[in-house]
């Protein structure tokens, strides 16, 4: 089972079991992890599922395509070199991913 | 696959007279308001104890997708459920699937009882209306014949879906948001698909007409045969007189269709208020606060006919929003009016519609537009509408050009404005000439 460990912006961390092929963004939402508000569900229309991948982890994703190249220049806290939107990262099994939420999504 | 866990549900009364334990607030309608009702009272630190009741068989899920990614395929029905069965145990919130209360006796002080059609009764606290609209149904001869459908929820999907193998050609009645983005996901899978609609553009209710037109050319070269001021007559019978064969035109041709798709809209789910006696109006009538006109009864999302919440919008003036992200701003809203804060609808209405490669978001409101700025960018696929209100921006329908549209939700919530003579040129960036006041 792939594990997601969130930290949030205050630091505090919650490690969730996703399941592979669910994205990072559903396997939260589910959960109710706070940080991520995914509005749009998944289909890449808002901009709300925004997080920061850690460096040792960003490289193992897929690329991002234009879509969402052009949907993280609106996101709510200022996009990074390692910013992603979330409903777009597959979970892979036996894969652990470290990642980190914004202060606010709207 | 996920392991699929069910959520404990009151399908038995918890007492022997035949009633619920009382809770502290019952939420008829375990919709998009309805969850994100109940999910933001426990952020706000409401602690007793919430039921959250839908008439549906189904877990509280998404409806977005029903049209698109679910019934191409894409995604499956535990990809759409809202919250797991954890979530909705550790903050003490049941789950009640399968419930269609008739009727609700209340006191002014709020509390009430609600009466389910199986004969349980729910005795409550406080009350919140998240009761959703229903899919119009079409009047003309033949409806009720085998292979007319709607889409409106998860049962309508999954009928829908299991139709398809046998469907050649299929004909969508309305030519909006759900008509559209249906009748794309059907011409995705292969199917030969028409278009009617009444009106004399596309989406005539959401968009103004350029991006009307927009559409229309833009699905005719995708394949859709697109008919608009389509005149119907009546729904044409297979020779054993069971299904439907066909839909007969004003001008006496017949579009043979094995699957007839109506899309027309939606009427909101207002009886239960109105047995209330609650004033409704295009839906319930609620103040800035989300609440009816009781004083207590909060009314949330689709069903609510609420003030125009766009920043600067003119008082008095009201609108019923039919959208995800509405849903959730006005159940926050409603969340802080039920533990007695009153906050301002934040945010600004955004909507989206995938269609097809075209990605439509929708920022703003275009109520009472004057003027409107069209951007077209041919070679790279973009267009983008901004509409106008005495000088001010107010609104954008942006296809395939996000940067468009965030643009415009960030310059309506700063309050800024983008001069329109400024913006007709597609190559210029938005947010590089957005002025302040």
């Amino acid at each position: 089972m792939p594990t997601v460990y969130f930290t949030d912006a205050d630091g505090s961390v919650r490690q969730i079991e996703g399941h592979a092929g669910d994205s990072v963004m559903e396997t939260a939402v589910r959960n109710g992890v706070p940080g991520i508000v995914a509005e749009c569900g998944g289909s890449l229309s808002c901009a709300t599922c925004h997080v920061f991948v850690a460096g040792d982890w960003l490289g193992a994703l897929a690329p991002m395509d234009d879509m969402e190249d052009e949907m993280l220049y609106g996101t709510a806290v200022d996009r990074q070199e390692n910013s992603r939107l979330s409903c777009q990262l597959k979970l892979c099994d036996g894969q652990d991913l470290h990642i980190t939420t914004p202060e606010t999504q709207v | 696959m996920n392991p699929v866990t069910d959520v404990s549900t009151i399908a038995s009364p918890d007492r022997p007279d035949g009633s619920a334990n009382r809770t502290g607030l019952l939420i008829i309608g375990a919709s998009q308001s309805g969850v994100q009702l109940a999910v933001s009272l426990r952020a706000l630190g409401f602690d007793e104890h919430i039921t959250l009741l839908g008439d549906e068989d189904h877990r509280p899920y998404q409806r977005p997708a029903l049209s698109k990614e679910f019934l191409q395929g894409k995604v499956d029905k535990e990809n759409v459920i809202f919250r797991s069965a954890d979530y909705w145990n550790e903050h003490n919130i049941t789950v009640v699937k399968g419930e269609r209360i008739e009727r609700i006796e209340k006191a002014p002080d709020g509390s009430g009882t609600a009466f389910a059609a199986s004969g349980t009764q729910y005795p409550f606290s406080r009350l919140a209306l998240t009761v959703g609209a229903r899919a119009r149904r079409l009047d003309v001869p033949g409806t009720d014949l085998d292979g007319v459908v709607y889409l409106r929820n998860a049962d309508d999907a999954l009928d829908l879906k299991a139709r398809l193998g046998k469907v050649r050609e299929a004909v969508v009645i309305g030519g909006g948001f759900i008509g559209l983005e249906a009748a794309s996901s059907l011409h995705s899978m292969g199917i030969a698909v028409t278009v009617l609609e009444y009106g004399p553009r596309l989406v005539g209710r959401a968009v103004g007409e350029e991006t009307s037109d927009f559409f229309l050319q833009a699905h005719r070269k995708r394949g859709l045969d697109i008919r608009v001021d389509a005149r119907i007559v009546r729904l044409v019978p297979s020779a054993d007189g069971r299904s439907v064969k066909g839909v007969e035109l004003q001008n006496g041709g017949v579009v043979p269709a094995q699957l007839v798709l109506v899309g027309i809209g939606v009427v909101p789910n207002t009886e239960l208020a109105e047995q209330l006696g609650l004033d409704v109006d295009n839906g319930i009538v609620v103040d800035r606060y989300a609440l009816a006109s009781d004083g207590t009864t909060v009314a949330v999302g689709d069903v609510a006919n609420i003030p125009n919440p766009l920043p600067g919008a003119p008082d008095g003036e009201r609108i019923r929003l039919e959208s995800v992200n509405n849903a959730i701003e006005h159940a926050k809203v409603a969340a802080y009016s039920l533990v007695g804060r009153r906050e301002d609808y934040a945010g600004i209405p955004w909507f989206w519609s995938n269609q097809a490669d075209l990605k439509l978001q929708i920022a703003g409101l275009t109520l009472g537009y004057d003027q409107t700025v069209v951007r077209h960018d041919e070679q790279r696929g973009k267009f983008s509408v901004l509409y106008y209100r005495d000088g001010r921006i107010i609104a954008a329908d942006c296809v395939n050009a996000p940067l468009d549209f965030m643009a415009v939700k960030n310059v309506l919530a700063k309050g800024q404005n983008i001069p329109a003579e400024a913006a007709a040129d597609p190559s210029t960036v938005l947010k590089t000439i957005a002025t302040d006041g």
